[in-house]
Parts: C-alpha cells; sequence; structure tokens
C-alpha cells in the first residue's frame, strides 16, 4: 500500500478498516437515498440492514437521478448508528466543491468514502445539465489519499486543522471492455491510494476468478481489500436486462435457466390468466432463488485467493440482505474494538 | 475545421422578423467545405426566406453575399456598403463570423443563421465527427494522438471507465470508446506501458475555465507595428 499507517496500524479506524484489517471476510450493503427530503426512508432502510453489514454505501445520485444527497443521507445513517461508505462521484463536483463535501462529511463521522467517476447525465432524469468531470474516480482517490497522508489540499495547500482521514475504495468493472486492461486499471487505483475495492455485480465466477488470477499475478490483493459485488436476482427478465443491457455484466445462461425454473408452475399461463396471488407467488419464487443463488455465489466467491469480502447490492431490496448474509453464514457480523486513526488518537 | 449546421427556417424567420432588408453573409471557409454557411447556403438561405416571408405575408428583401473568410477584418471590409443598407445581417458564419462581423460595423444588428457545432473533421460524405476542445494544452502526444478530452463522454485522463463495451460508449452505440481507440492504439505501437501512469488532475486553466482566451505574440506584433 502507498498510504503510510499511523501509528496504531489504521489509516481511518472505520469499522469496514477494522473488520477487514483483523482478517474478516466483510459485508458490505447499499442503500439507495431517496428521490425526495424524507429521511425517515434512510432510517428504515437502516434498520433492515443493522447488524448485517459492516458498513453500508450510500449512492450519489446513482444512474444521474436527483436523490438526497450521499453526505446528507450518510449523516443520517451515522445518527442511526450504521457506518456509511459515502459515495462520491465526479459528475456533479469540480474538485473544490469535492474537497468541500468531503470536509463536511468527515467533520459529521462518515469514516469510509468510495471514489466514483459517475454515470453520464444523459442517462438520468436531467440530461440538459452540463457536466463537471474536472477530475476522474483515479485521480480523485489520489486527492483523497493526499489529504490524508500528505495533509494538502489538491492545490498543495497545507492543512492547518485536522485533516480528513478516510478509509478510501475506489470500484472495479473485471468484466468491461478493454477486458485485458482491467487488472491494470484496478492497480492504478491501488497505486493511486484505494485501500479497498468494490466490483461491479459478479454473477460469473470462473470468468471473476480468471480476473483475480491476474490481479494476484500483479501482487494487487496483498494491497489492497477486494469486495467482490453481488446481487440477489429479481426475475428471470431483470437476469436477461443485465446479460444483455448492461456493460460490464457477464451473466451465465445457467443462471437465467434456474430463475426460469423457479417460475415454472406459472409459466404456462398467458399474461391474462394469471391472478394477482399467481403473480404475487411466482415474483417470491423469483425472489427466494435469487437469494439462494446470491448465497451460492457468495460462497464460491470466497473461494478465491485475494476476495476479501463481498459487496451486497440490493437497492429498493434492503430486506434480502438479511437471508442472505444468515444464509451465506456471514451472520452474526464481528464486532471489533473501536480504534481512531492517529490524528484522533 | 470548424464544423456547423443551418438553424430551421422557422428560428431564421423569428430572428429576422422586425427587418425589411436582410443580407445574408456566408463565409467561404469552414462552414463552405461543412455545407452550412458557403454561397450556395447563402443563395438557398436567402432564397427560401423570400419565399417564406413572401407566403406569410410579410415579404422582406432578402440579399445575400460570401466572403472568403468572415472572421478576417480585410474580408469584411469588403462588404462594407451592403451591411450598412441592411436593417439585419443573418450571418452563416460560424459564431466567430457573427461577432467579426458585430466588432468591425458596431452600428449593424446581425444574428445568427448558423449553429456552430465542433471541431472536427468529415469522416465520409456527409458525415462529421468532434475531434478537438481546444482545451489550450494538448496532451495527444500521450494517448496515442487519440484526444479523450473531446471524444471521451466524461473527458477522463485515466481511462477507460466501466461504461465501455464493444468499442462503444455506454451513452450511445455511435459513439466509439476514446479509451478502447487509445488503448488499441498504444497495444499496437507497444506503447501500454503509458497508460499506466497515473495522469493527475488536468489544468483547466488554459480550457475555457480560465476564462476568455487570447494570445497575444510580441514578435510579430512588433514586426506588424513596423512594417
Amino acid at each position: 500500500m502507498t498510504a503510510t499507517l499511523s501509528k496504531n496500524g489504521y489509516l481511518s479506524g472505520s469499522n469496514l478498516e477494522r473488520v477487514l484489517r483483523l482478517g474478516h471476510f466483510a459485508v458490505t450493503g447499499e442503500l439507495g437515498p431517496p428521490q425526495s427530503a424524507d429521511g425517515e426512508v434512510i432510517r428504515k432502510k437502516a434498520d433492515l440492514l443493522r447488524g448485517y453489514v459492516d458498513a453500508v454505501n450510500i449512492t450519489d445520485n446513482q444512474t444521474a437521478i436527483v436523490r438526497m444527497s450521499s453526505i446528507g443521507a450518510g449523516s443520517i445513517l451515522v445518527q442511526a448508528g450504521l457506518e456509511p461508505v459515502v459515495q462520491m462521484t465526479c459528475r456533479d463536483r469540480n474538485r473544490l466543491a469535492i474537497q468541500s463535501d468531503l470536509l463536511g462529511a468527515y467533520a459529521l463521522g462518515m469514516r469510509n468514502l468510495l471514489c466514483l467517476t459517475g454515470d453520464h447525465q444523459t442517462f438520468g432524469n436531467h440530461p440538459t445539465a452540463k457536466n463537471v468531470f474536472d477530475i476522474d474516480s483515479i485521480q480523485l482517490v489520489k486527492l483523497v489519499a493526499d489529504m490524508r497522508d500528505e495533509r494538502v489540499f489538491q492545490c498543495g495547500d497545507a492543512f492547518k486543522g485536522p485533516e480528513p482521514r478516510f478509509f478510501i475504495g475506489a470500484a472495479a468493472a473485471p468484466f468491461a471492455d478493454p477486458i485485458d486492461f482491467r487488472p491494470y486499471r484496478l492497480a492504478k487505483k491501488v497505486k493511486a491510494g484505494a485501500s479497498f475495492i468494490q466490483t461491479q455485480l459478479v454473477y460469473d465466477v470462473p470468468a471473476f476468478a480468471a480476473f483475480m488470477e491476474k490481479v494476484r499475478h500483479l501482487g494487487v490483493h496483498k494491497q489492497t481489500y477486494i469486495l467482490a459485488g453481488v446481487g440477489p436476482l429479481k426475475s428471470p427478465a431483470m437476469a436477461r436486462y443485465m446479460k444483455n443491457n448492461v456493460p460490464g455484466i457477464l451473466v451465465p445462461d445457467e443462471l437465467i435457466e434456474r430463475m426460469e425454473a423457479a417460475g415454472a408452475p406459472w409459466a404456462g399461463k398467458g399474461k391474462d390468466e394469471l391472478t394477482k396471488e399467481d403473480k404475487k407467488a411466482r415474483a417470491g419464487a423469483w425472489q427466494g432463488e435469487g437469494i439462494q443463488i446470491c448465497i451460492e455465489l457468495i460462497q464460491r466467491l470466497r473461494q478465491i485467493d485475494g476476495v476479501a469480502g463481498v459487496h451486497i447490492m440490493a437497492i429498493e431490496w434492503e430486506e434480502a440482505v438479511k437471508p442472505i448474509v444468515e444464509g451465506a453464514g456471514l451472520y452474526p457480523r464481528p464486532v471489533v474494538k473501536a480504534q481512531v486513526a492517529e490524528a484522533e488518537a | 475545421m470548424i464544423i456547423a449546421e443551418q438553424k430551421p427556417l422557422n428560428e431564421l424567420k423569428t430572428l429576422i422578423a422586425d427587418a425589411a432588408n436582410v443580407l445574408v453573409v456566408g463565409c467561404g471557409t469552414c462552414v463552405t467545405v461543412c455545407f452550412a454557411g458557403g454561397s450556395r447556403e447563402a443563395a438557398i438561405t436567402a432564397a427560401s426566406l423570400r419565399m417564406a416571408t413572401k407566403l406569410d405575408g410579410n415579404s422582406k428583401q432578402v440579399s445575400e453575399v460570401t466572403v472568403q473568410r468572415q472572421c478576417e477584418w480585410e474580408y469584411l471590409d469588403q462588404i462594407r456598403e451592403q451591411v450598412k443598407q441592411a436593417d439585419v445581417v443573418l450571418s452563416l458564419g460560424c459564431g466567430i463570423g457573427v461577432q467579426a462581423i458585430v466588432e468591425r460595423f458596431p452600428d449593424s444588428w446581425v444574428v445568427p443563421g448558423l449553429n456552430t457545432s465542433f471541431l472536427g473533421l468529415p469522416l465520409e460524405q456527409g458525415v462529421w465527427a468532434e475531434r478537438c476542445a481546444a482545451c489550450g494544452d494538448c496532451i495527444l502526444g500521450l494517448t496515442g494522438g487519440i484526444c479523450p478530452i473531446a471524444r471521451c463522454s466524461k473527458s477522463l485522463l485515466n481511462g477507460p471507465c466501466g461504461g465501455s463495451e464493444a468499442g462503444h460508449c455506454e451513452i450511445n452505440p455511435d459513439v466509439p470508446c476514446a479509451w478502447q481507440l487509445i488503448y488499441d492504439r498504444l497495444s499496437k505501437m507497444d506503447k501500454l506501458h503509458v497508460l499506466l501512469e497515473l495522469q493527475p488532475p488536468k489544468n483547466w486553466r488554459t480550457s475555457r475555465d480560465g476564462g476568455p482566451r487570447k494570445i497575444v505574440r510580441e514578435d510579430l506584433r512588433l514586426a506588424y507595428q513596423e512594417g
């Protein structure tokens, strides 16, 4: 790791950092803030995740749709006693706003940060907006690491007061093009200062194992904690959509067939023949199979050398996290002694 | 070169609505080559406006003239009298041409007939694509001669992002992924190691972010003044 550890060994002292440092198989979840100013939504979702994850990612206007800010929602999560992983994208803020928001986030008690470039605004609900992209995700990682380790702002000015000491993460898309470059891009993020990595959704375990082999060959798995991204499939249609429409996601046909098989008892009936109860029962069967598949994926991913944990993405289906974590044998979550980073100690 | 396209006729009609005498001014340089504002397009635009305003019962005098370059005083000076006689000048130059006419003839009312689109090149007859964002600090030497500022949707310096698929950008299947192009080219030229270097945040001050830009060449200036 390029970052220098503080004397007590912790960069940030966050729960996620402690869990990983102590060698536990980490579990992170994800929470999508509402398209409203309703803080109660965050508290309700937090209740579904409490005790089942080590930290919770808060998305930053995901898919470029305006939502409650990740830092605002993260602050509610801190108050609710859960640890956020604040997601920060480069789409909406220049380097001034990014640094300013990070000072605020740290002061509000947030300790984990996931640095992303951000979905392009043309996908979202304000496609006529001007984008920023002053810096990219790798430059963002370096910026946050420099604030912590060099105690400087991006411009080079030194901090006169306490610096923000984040546990810095980045994303990896193992199956996006050009696929041969992906392990190197991951290495680049680690070189910039990423202490943990959360990957795009993995459904194809052999393909991911091949990626990890290349990552291990570069020695990167020893310099960062890699959390494999997983998510429960909700229906065969969702599985097919991801396979065909989402860049960088591989969904093996075998899993699509399993999802279809789960809905087989209702497959013979036309759309109009299905009663409301039928549809509900079918959705339940699909969801049960989706959760089961997710559990099996976690168990297989856990066997891959260099996988330090899983990142469970069940946005708008937070109820699924509990059975997944329990089913994968990852419950209860470890309780680790609080440690603060050197600057606060 | 500068690539532009014509504004819709209805918008042109609105822009000249208050005038009785209209002068359409074409430009013989970039916009001629991209078939947006040359002498041919100026003639067609003038004829269309004559017909359209006549049909609307609001007939106007519309004449046209094309200069070699709207962005240089010496060519604009040649049409001084025609500009003076017009109630409105409809420039078929790029945004630079429109402003050059305004600056040269401050008493005249000048409106744009084109939307200036980008700096680019024709890929084939009838197809133009952007190539340069005029950021003022060229990095093509680092990227195999393919510009990520102009051609990556997110202007990434450490690309590609996760949205590259089968060689195209996730925002549109018609947009090639600039970083895939860079990767392929550096790979072919055996220079992939360049991509392993962390590119620091860009100095955008040389781009529009530093405010309106100007270049002063004292060597040339002195020569001009002395000459």
